[in-house]
């Protein structure tokens, strides 16, 4: 065992692979042109995940700046742009892009297809949504640069006029909110039409429509609505650049322009909105739930009726954020009661999700835990919205911290509990490798307490009069420990949040194998490799039911006898 | 039946009562140290009729949440996997159309009655005609002070609402007209009214019919630039006999005392006159608070800090150190002349 320098078998090929340049531009070219609709789906959700860590960072100064009165630690306007910005990319850069994430994702595997039906505008819009968002963000270090926030946009996500106007916002913080969002919604617009075009164009033989999955079904609505949605938010930006910069007076006050078209314009895309964000994720929760059910969605075709129905009604709900704006008394009337309208169909899947609960043998997973705790925050949510439905009772709540913690328990309760739900379920079939459970179920209870002690309390400040959008608030009001008590909840969940992180790169590299089929799952997803090859399958699937794998599984008391 | 039903439910309410009552603190009186202002704290005809039709909207969600939490609850804990060697599936049911039936029909109810409540009290709460013993008020909101005119008594007022006290037999409500000089605000004083918006170009309306006498509190609900959170509000409800002597100090013109001639000529000769207006001297502006009666305020700048001397003088100096990015710039006036100015707005009770 003298000093030697003689080369060991083996260890050549034991030295770790270096990366050479043009391996990484490989790779990265790979990324950048893929038509691939696992690709894109992938981007898809790392570009939303990536932003809800960047929304959450805004909450986290939001609160605590907050956490006591007459705080100091960012100044006014800044706390308005983060607010602003909080918002925007919650909803615009989180919401409307996880969804296409999954669609893109799981849709043509669902349906047995190749791909999507237009792949290259599959890649044209992710990378118009892809652009947008860089836009937005490029507000920051624009002008007068990160200190003081840059030229963030400070207007609140629905920036109404005619504060976003000229006289009122000199400089351009609104011009890049209205051109980012013109130029994502042209990637939503793109993607939604792909949606609905693979769905009813690339399915498998046996796949009917009434066979579809729920999951793809529901996005093929949500699809429907987001089309249908973006239209009037593009135009209402296009006239406040009109507005802006060539002289226009639609929105312009000072010369005759009207502040209620902005607001309705702006809410006829933002009511119909929120359903294209939560949609999909009643789409993941039916597909999650009856796995881990172990039992049939119960009531499928009600299921169908029922998004198709949450999707119309709710396209004639939009000026219930417009109560206190002074519509006369018969247009209130009408919009009570179409707001309240959508409780039908809403609590008609609330009771479906329950049946398919309702016999089985439920196995608490992690992404049943998810899916779970979303059943009862939805049911919570949808009864503060109808306490928000009530008019007379809206005049006061109208604004207040009652109404955030009403949409958060939506956007958080519902929404982000369904992705964090979807992920751990997909993300073997995605990566071949399971999520880890140890901490998962860290992630699901820290994220459940701190969800509950943050949004909980928070509506308690809405009854007390606090109005949201302020910097800061007097000493005397009573809303100093209710706030500090919010504050605490959402670094919890930041926390959550981090493991969750945490969990998402460690399982890539030591997870445990999945397999196929992990879960003992019943849609086509699960048939082929974990992850799928390119093309999906080696050989055109057939599809025979609703639960094409229960069929495979149970030859004995197959589905399709019951359709 | 029906009389049962509502005895059950005006059970409930009070129930509500004691589950909120520590949520309803009562407003302290002017400059207390404590005042929440509470929608569960009414003290004003229309927050009030909004606050019982709350307490019903309450029991029913509330019964709605009991119901089905409750079977979500036994259904996680009788259904779930008892170990890993359960591995049997269980029955496939694939749905029933007379379950279906049954829990649509259920919340169609639920919407019907809520509706028709509902429907009922927005008309009895926004097209209430005023009375002919009403008073008229028109608010107008700025960028980030209120603006309070009283168009039958010649009154200015600012940033603090001086209403009578009403009582049931003879009502002397309040009915407000609202306007924008510039963005869209809202008025919202919680234990007294809903809040409705002022916007530019449009007018609005809204009422309140104190039952109390006190001083209570607000503040703009639609964000307004940059200093929305400060756009504080304050609504003292008077005695007919105090109201009676506010009105009276409000009428007269400013008070002119030579010993502060030289701050008055600070005032007229610097830019402070294009913005303000004091009644009987040169200036006549209308951007910023008519500064008449400065004096009879308790607060500045729109509730952001107490109107004290001391307060008043740095603010002249410079308003960012009480509210950053108020549209009042800094004067940029020496010492001296700062507390001339100061010496004689204090005068102006």
């Amino acid at each position: 065992m003298a000093d030697s320098t003689y080369p060991i078998p083996g260890s050549v090929e034991a030295a770790p692979r270096r990366w050479s340049q043009a391996d990484i531009l490989a790779w990265l070219n790979s990324w950048v042109t893929t038509v691939d609709h696992k690709k894109l789906g992938i981007l898809y959700m790392l570009y939303a995940i990536f932003f809800l860590l960047v929304g959450g960072a805004e909450a986290i100064a939001i609160r605590i700046q907050l956490i006591q009165p007459n705080m100091h630690f960012i100044s006014p306007q800044v706390f308005n742009r983060l607010f602003t910005m909080h918002g925007t990319t919650m909803v615009f850069l989180v919401g409307m892009t996880y969804i296409f994430g999954f669609a893109n994702y799981l849709i043509p595997l669902m349906i047995g297809a190749r791909d999507m039906a237009f792949p290259r505008l599959n890649a044209f819009s992710f990378w118009m949504t892809f652009f947008g968002g860089l836009l937005l963000y490029y507000s920051f270090i624009g002008g007068g640069g990160l200190f003081g926030a840059g030229n963030a946009p400070d207007t609140m996500w629905w920036a109404y006029a005619p504060l976003t106007e000229r006289a009122f916002s000199p400089g351009h913080a609104p011009d890049y909110w209205a051109l980012s969002l013109i130029v994502t919604g042209f990637g939503t617009i793109g993607a939604s039409v792909n949606v609905i075009a693979t769905a009813f164009c690339m399915r498998c033989k046996g796949m009917t429509v009434m066979r579809l999955p729920l999951l793809v079904w529901i996005n093929v609505v949500a699809s429907g609505l987001a089309l249908i949605t973006i239209t009037p938010l593009t135009a209402a930006q296009i006239m406040l650049l009109i507005d802006r910069y060539l002289g226009g007076h639609f929105f312009d006050t000072q010369a005759g322009g009207s502040a209620m078209i902005w607001a309705h314009f702006f809410w006829i895309f933002g009511h119909p909105e929120v359903y294209v964000l939560v949609l999909p994720a009643f789409a993941i929760a039916s597909e999650v739930i009856p796995v881990f059910s172990r039992k049939a969605i119960f009531g499928y075709p009600v299921m169908v009726a029922a998004s198709v129905g949450i999707a119309f009604v709710s396209l004639g709900v939009w000026a219930h954020h417009m109560f206190t704006i002074g519509m006369t008394s018969v247009g209130n009337a009408f919009f009570v009661l179409s707001t309240m309208l959508v409780g039908i169909p809403t609590s008609m899947k609330i009771f479906n999700w329950l049946a398919t609960m309702w016999g089985g043998k439920i196995r608490f997973a992690t992404p049943m835990l998810f899916c779970t705790a979303f059943v009862v925050q939805f049911l919570l949510a949808g009864l503060t919205g109808i306490m928000l439905s009530i008019a007379p009772w809206n005049w006061q709540l109208h604004n207040s911290y009652f109404v955030i913690a009403h949409f958060h328990y939506i956007l958080v309760g519902a929404i982000v509990f369904c992705i964090f739900g979807g992920i751990y379920y997909w993300y073997p079939k995605v990566t071949g490798r399971m999520l880890s459970e140890k901490l998962g179920k860290w992630h699901f209870w820290l994220f459940f307490i701190g969800f509950h002690v943050t949004f909980d309390i928070m509506h308690i400040p809405g009854l007390l009069g606090m109005p949201r959008s302020i910097y800061t608030y007097e000493a005397n009001r009573g809303w100093g420990t209710l706030n500090m008590i919010v504050s605490i909840g959402g670094l919890i969940q930041a926390i959550a949040v981090l493991i969750f992180a945490v969990n998402l790169i460690w399982s890539y590299f030591k997870g445990k194998e999945a397999g196929n089929d992990p879960w003992d799952a019943w849609t086509l997803e699960w048939s082929t490799p974990s992850p799928p090859p390119a093309y999906n399958f080696a050989t055109d699937p057939v599809a025979t039911s609703r639960r094409p794998l229960w069929d495979l599984k149970h030859p004995d008391d197959p589905d399709w006898k019951y359709e | 039946m029906l009389a049962k039903c509502l005895r059950c439910v005006s059970f409930s309410a009070k129930s509500w009562y004691v589950l909120f009552a520590f949520l309803s603190f009562q407003t302290a009186f002017a400059d207390g140290p404590q005042s929440t202002p509470s929608i569960f704290a009414p003290t004003s005809t229309p927050a009030h009729e909004i606050y019982d039709l709350s307490l019903f909207v309450l029991t029913i969600t509330g019964a709605i949440f009991v119901v089905v939490a409750g079977l979500l609850a036994f259904v996680i804990f009788r259904y779930r996997q008892r170990g890993p060697d359960d591995i049997t599936e269980p029955a496939q049911i694939y749905g029933s159309n007379q379950v279906e039936l049954a829990w649509t029909v259920i919340p169609v109810l639920i919407v019907v009655v809520l509706f028709l409540t509902t429907a009922r009290m927005i008309f009895a709460i926004q097209d209430a005609p005023p009375p002919k013993t009403a008073l008229d008020v028109t608010v107008v909101g700025h960028q980030f002070w209120w603006e309070f005119n009283y168009p039958k008594l010649g009154i200015h007022a600012v940033n603090e609402l001086h209403v009578p006290l009403s009582n049931t037999e003879a009502p002397t409500p309040t009915y407000l007209k609202l306007l924008s000089a510039d963005v869209i605000h809202s008025f919202w004083v919680p234990q007294l009214a809903g809040k409705t918006d002022l916007l530019p170009n449009n007018v609005n309306g809204m009422w309140i019919d104190p039952l109390h006498t006190g001083m209570y509190v607000g503040q703009c609900a639609q964000f307004c630039g940059v200093q929305h959170a400060k756009m504080l509000l304050r609504v003292y409800v008077d005695t007919p006999e105090q109201f009676a002597a506010w009105v009276k100090n409000q009428q007269q013109p400013a008070v002119s005392d030579e010993s502060v001639a030289a701050g008055r000529h600070v005032f007229e000769t610097q830019s402070c006159m294009n913005c303000h207006t004091i009644q009987g001297t040169a200036a006549t502006g209308r951007f910023g608070p008519d500064l008449t009666h400065l004096m009879s305020r308790d607060t500045l700048a729109s509730g952001a800090m107490d109107n004290t001397k001391e307060n008043l003088r740095e603010w002249i100096r410079h308003p960012d150190t009480f509210k950053e990015g108020a549209l009042m710039p800094a004067m940029q006036l020496n010492d001296q002349q700062l507390d001339q100015v100061t010496a004689y707005l204090a005068t102006l009770k």
